[in-house]
């Protein structure tokens, strides 16, 4: 296979008539054609949909219309995002069948963007996990060693945009879902500030935490999916009704005179190659003008317990409604409870019972505010940290994950090292915060290693100028080569 | 009750609101259509759906509590968790410790205060039926569920548990309903659900005892019902301490045809609801400017009404019993306009209010729908006149066949011409002089027979003759 061609030049070519979208969508369909029996990105390839939109989009160009700023790109979407007539599982048993009879927000955004939506990408089920080994359809492995994981929950956008499946992939971010497999296939992963893009039509997990993001190979095809998704929605409350940023047109505007500052508690835990390509990465910016600083925000070690707390206290009423009534999966029993216990028993994975446990323990009478209660006051904590280093810091650098890729299997019968994965990015969900992922070259195992950078609440702008400096000052990385096959 | 036991008593009052769409979605807020048609993502608890929060039906609650004369607060939304099919989303959306409206207060119409302590907004559930003998979840043979109603808004009215009897409680609920009404916030239907009344009870032997261990009655689908099931509920909680036993906290069922209340479930198996903030809506906070203008539109309310109508009767000497029972019979009815409109169109308070709430009482709906200005002249004929009582009352009821017209015109094609004054000091002569020894009876005091000369001028002039011009004529020739 080649190196990809950026979304945006696919796009300006597509619309300038120079090329045809169904060529562009024909190329991909050909790259997983090969590819994806080996990596297993996807619980589903929508082949058909992908070819109507592909002739919508030429139809378009011929009589002169522009189709949009994705025009003839092809999408992978987390297959947590509802899409109207296409099954969407969220890897699991309990949704097999299941058609949603309305698109998200997002899929009617890049549907009007002129985008092609390739396929549903797989998950950790309900996106509980940071390896995508929970999915009830199998694991997902990484393109850059099929033996490796491609990190989690949206372990299967990352590996179709690093395999070349898909330019652009949507995932979704409860704790790292996005930046945390970004940093392990190698591509760039962004979670926005909590509110800027919206959650309906998103299946939800952790409903205060989740926010939908863009997967790319570049900064600045991340900042052009980001623009196409992002704004307000009336249909989802907790959308934020003000402008949201617009990344594209200030990518290149440097860092000179902006304030960086190396998250210590980040790097404590991390390995030390992937220590060692974070200071690297604040030496380039350094380089490019910025000044660059050490800075402690203490509360972060707090970040995973409190996450731990509320993310499952959210889960266990969200995931409530999977009772076997109305949609998806029943199990047939003698009586409707019976029936409930059975479905939910059969439907669920062991991750996903884990978490509904915990958050069912920690929101019940006389335990809720020894736990949940806590959690949120240490939330609030964090932001309060957060604030006081955004005082005198523009930008917070550190590493997105504290290793690069593990093997596949390696942490699945041990759930507390899994959490500690998500351990750098959980801190910028419990605070709302945007924070985006950028390759920057390997690790001593010659996989990728991903820095990651975070700033205040609707701060996209500085965070993708910021990771446009990064981008260009990033040791190469290998292209993922895979072929058929290959995986055991 | 027996004289040595005092009752407790707390109500809870869902009221569903009258609005056009549900709570957190744009379905129709309708009742009694196809099941299963007024349904979304959202009111069906799809996955991905997310609530948005429905305008008018907060000020609907906002109303309710500004007619109950509530704090209104900034509030917030939780998550109620249970699981039951008729639930969507296996939760309920309802406000929790930051209530919409609180600290309020409801005047019965005998001057007794009943505190509200809280009016917060909630979704409502779907219907139920359990198919099989048990006619519940356990043991059915199967179930089939409604969402039409699933995210109907409501607003949970929680009293203090300040009535001590179960005329009290039906004064409230009956108060209640009124004002729900008049507000505009909900149709008041028991009967079809759209109000709906829990009651806390319980007992205690004299009122420095701290309250008794309550229970909590569902399923009271009438005025009627709620007294009966206090009632009761009182007496059995009675004869469990008299008899050394303990009340034990539950939930019961009112059964209607037995008359009695059955345990549904004890405070140990009580769900827990395990609440939480709701984390898809953001907290509802009414400023000073919307809520100054849900005030504004708001409109009289019936204790307002009713006081409006006694004021009236003022200038006869004030209301008397009787008089109190009609002017809550026409504002009840929603035809106290008609009184006030007539007073001030020059008729007498009294006859009024007897008129309004005697004759169009009768056909209420008709009154309503009459035009003021015939009624205040149908009334202004008949206090000057030019009709008697059973006349006006004829012409009254030919206005409500007709949907209106000219009362005036109507007497007169009724034949209902005033007589004559000659004719009518005839007529009386021709009585006393067919009735000697009543006519010196009636001269030696006997007030009575004033009656019986009425009556039979009365019966010769076929009900034309107006009464009180009788009455005169018989004391002018008495002397």
């Amino acid at each position: 296979m080649t190196a990809p061609r950026p979304a945006l030049e696919t796009a300006t070519m597509v619309r300038a008539g120079e090329e045809l979208a169904v060529d562009v969508l024909e190329h991909h369909l050909a790259v997983i054609d090969a590819g994806e029996e080996s990596i297993h990105a996807f619980n589903l390839v929508t082949t058909e949909l992908a070819r109507s939109q592909a002739r919508t989009v030429d139809a378009a160009v011929a009589a002169g219309r522009d189709p949009g700023p994705l025009a003839g790109v092809p999408v992978a979407l987390k297959d947590n995002m509802c899409t109207r007539r296409v099954p969407t599982t969220c890897s699991s048993r309990i949704l097999e069948g299941w058609l949603p009879p309305y698109d998200a927000t997002v899929v009617t955004r890049l549907r009007d963007a002129g985008a092609l939506l390739i396929g549903k990408t797989n998950m950790d089920e309900f996106a509980m996990g940071s390896s995508t080994e929970s999915s009830a359809y199998g694991a997902t492995r990484n393109p850059h060693d099929t033996s490796r994981v491609p990190g989690g929950s949206s372990g299967g956008s990352a590996a179709a945009v690093a395999a070349g499946f898909a330019p652009l992939a949507l995932g979704s971010d409860t704790g790292g879902s996005i930046r945390q497999p970004a940093a392990l296939c190698g591509v760039v992963g962004m979670k926005p500030t909590y509110g800027t893009v919206s959650r309906y039509g998103l299946v939800a997990f952790a409903s205060s935490l989740d926010q939908i993001g863009p997967f790319a190979t570049s900064v600045a095809d991340a900042a052009l999916l980001f623009d196409v998704i992002g704004g307000y929605d009336p249909l989802d409350s907790t959308s934020l009704n003000r402008p949201t940023p617009r990344v594209l047109s200030v990518l290149d505007d440097g860092v000179d005179g902006m304030t960086v500052g190396i998250l210590t508690e980040f790097m404590d835990g991390a390995a030390p190659d992937v220590v060692a390509r974070v200071n690297q990465a604040a030496e380039a910016l350094a380089t490019a003008g910025a000044r660059v600083e050490e800075v402690s925000v203490p509360e972060v070690t707090l970040g995973l317990s409190a996450y731990y707390l509320i993310a499952p206290g959210e889960a266990s009423s969200n995931l409530a409604r999977y009772d076997g009534v109305r949609y998806g999966l029943r199990v047939d029993a003698e009586d409707t409870v019976a029936m409930n216990t059975a479905t939910r028993s059969a439907g669920f994975g062991a991750e996903v019972k884990r978490r509904i446990m915990l958050g069912t323990y920690v929101l019940s009478a006389g335990y809720m505010d020894a736990y949940y209660n806590q959690a949120l006051r240490v939330r609030t904590r964090i932001i309060e940290g957060f604030t006081a280093a955004y005082a005198h810091c523009d930008v917070l650098l550190g590493p997105t994950a504290p290793t690069t890729a593990f093997a596949l299997g390696d942490k699945v019968d041990d759930p507390l090292t899994m959490y500690l994965s998500d351990v750098c990015t959980i801190p910028s969900n419990l605070a709302g915060h945007p924070a985006v992922s950028v390759p920057f070259g390997p690790g001593d195992d010659g996989l990728p290693v991903g820095v990651q950078l975070l700033g205040p609440a609707l701060s996209e702008g500085t965070l993708f100028k910021v990771a446009a400096v990064v981008e260009a000052a990033a040791p190469d990385l290998a292209v993922p080569r895979i072929t058929a096959g290959e995986a055991a | 009750m027996r004289a040595d036991w005092q009752l407790v008593i707390g109500l809870e009052v869902h009221c569903e609101l009258k609005t056009a769409t549900k709570l957190f979605c744009g379905c129709p807020n309708m009742f009694g259509d196809e099941p299963n048609t007024n349904v979304c993502p959202n009111c069906l608890g799809l996955p991905g759906s997310l609530p948005v929060l429905n305008q008018r039906a907060v000020e609907l609650a906002m109303a309710i509590g500004t007619a109950l004369q509530c704090d209104i607060l900034p509030s917030t939304f939780h998550r109620k968790n249970y699981f039951y099919p008729d639930q969507a989303k296996d939760y309920q959306i309802s406000q929790y410790d930051e209530p919409l409206n609180a600290n309020g207060h409801l005047d019965l119409p005998d001057g007794f205060r009943v505190g509200i302590e809280r009016a917060h907004m909630e979704e409502d559930t779907g219907k139920t039926t359990h198919a099989g003998a048990s006619g519940r979840i356990h043991g059915a043979d199967y179930s089939l569920v409604d969402y039409n109603r699933s995210g109907v808004p409501l607003v949970e009215i929680v009293s203090r548990p300040d009535m001590r009897t179960a005329d009290q409680a039906r004064a409230y609920v009956t108060e209640l309903r009124a004002i729900l009404v008049a507000s505009g916030a909900s149709d008041g239907k028991m009967e079809e659900g759209s109000m709906r009344v829990d009651a806390n009870v319980s007992v205690r032997r004299s009122t420095d005892d701290p309250f008794g261990t309550r229970c909590e009655i569902k399923n009271l689908n009438s005025v009627r019902s709620l007294g009966r099931a206090i009632e009761y509920e009182a007496e059995r909680q009675i004869a469990l301490i008299e008899s050394g036993e303990q009340v034990v906290q539950q939930t019961r069922h009112w059964d209607e045809g037995a008359g009695r209340t059955q345990a549904l479930r004890s405070k140990e198996d009580a769900y827990d609801y395990r609440y939480f903030l709701e984390p898809d809506l953001v907290p509802l906070v009414p400023d000073v400017e919307w809520i100054r203008a849900v005030a504004d539109t708001l409109g009289m309310m019936p204790a307002e009404r009713r006081s409006r109508l006694v004021e009236l009767l003022e200038e006869s000497g004030g209301a008397t019993d009787s008089q109190l029972l009609q002017v809550a019979t026409v504002v009840d009815l929603g035809l106290d306009d008609l009184v006030v409109e007539a007073v001030a169109g020059g008729v007498g308070s009294a006859l009024a209010l007897a008129r309004t709430a005697n004759e169009a009482a009768t056909d209420a709906d008709a009154a309503r729908a009459l035009d003021p200005r015939s009624y205040v002249e149908l009334l202004t004929l008949e206090a000057t006149g030019s009709l008697s009582a059973t006349q006006a009352k004829a012409v009254l009821a030919e206005l409500f066949a007709r949907g209106g017209g000219d009362p005036a015109a109507i007497a007169r094609d009724k034949g209902f011409e005033a007589m004559s004054e000659d004719s009518l000091v005839a007529t009386v002569a021709e009585a006393i002089a067919a009735n000697p020894g009543e006519w010196s009876r009636f001269c030696e005091g006997d007030d009575k027979l004033a009656g019986f000369f009425t009556g039979l001028v009365m019966k010769a002039t076929r009900g034309q003759a107006n009464g009180k011009s009788v009455a005169a004529e018989l004391r002018r020739l008495r002397g």
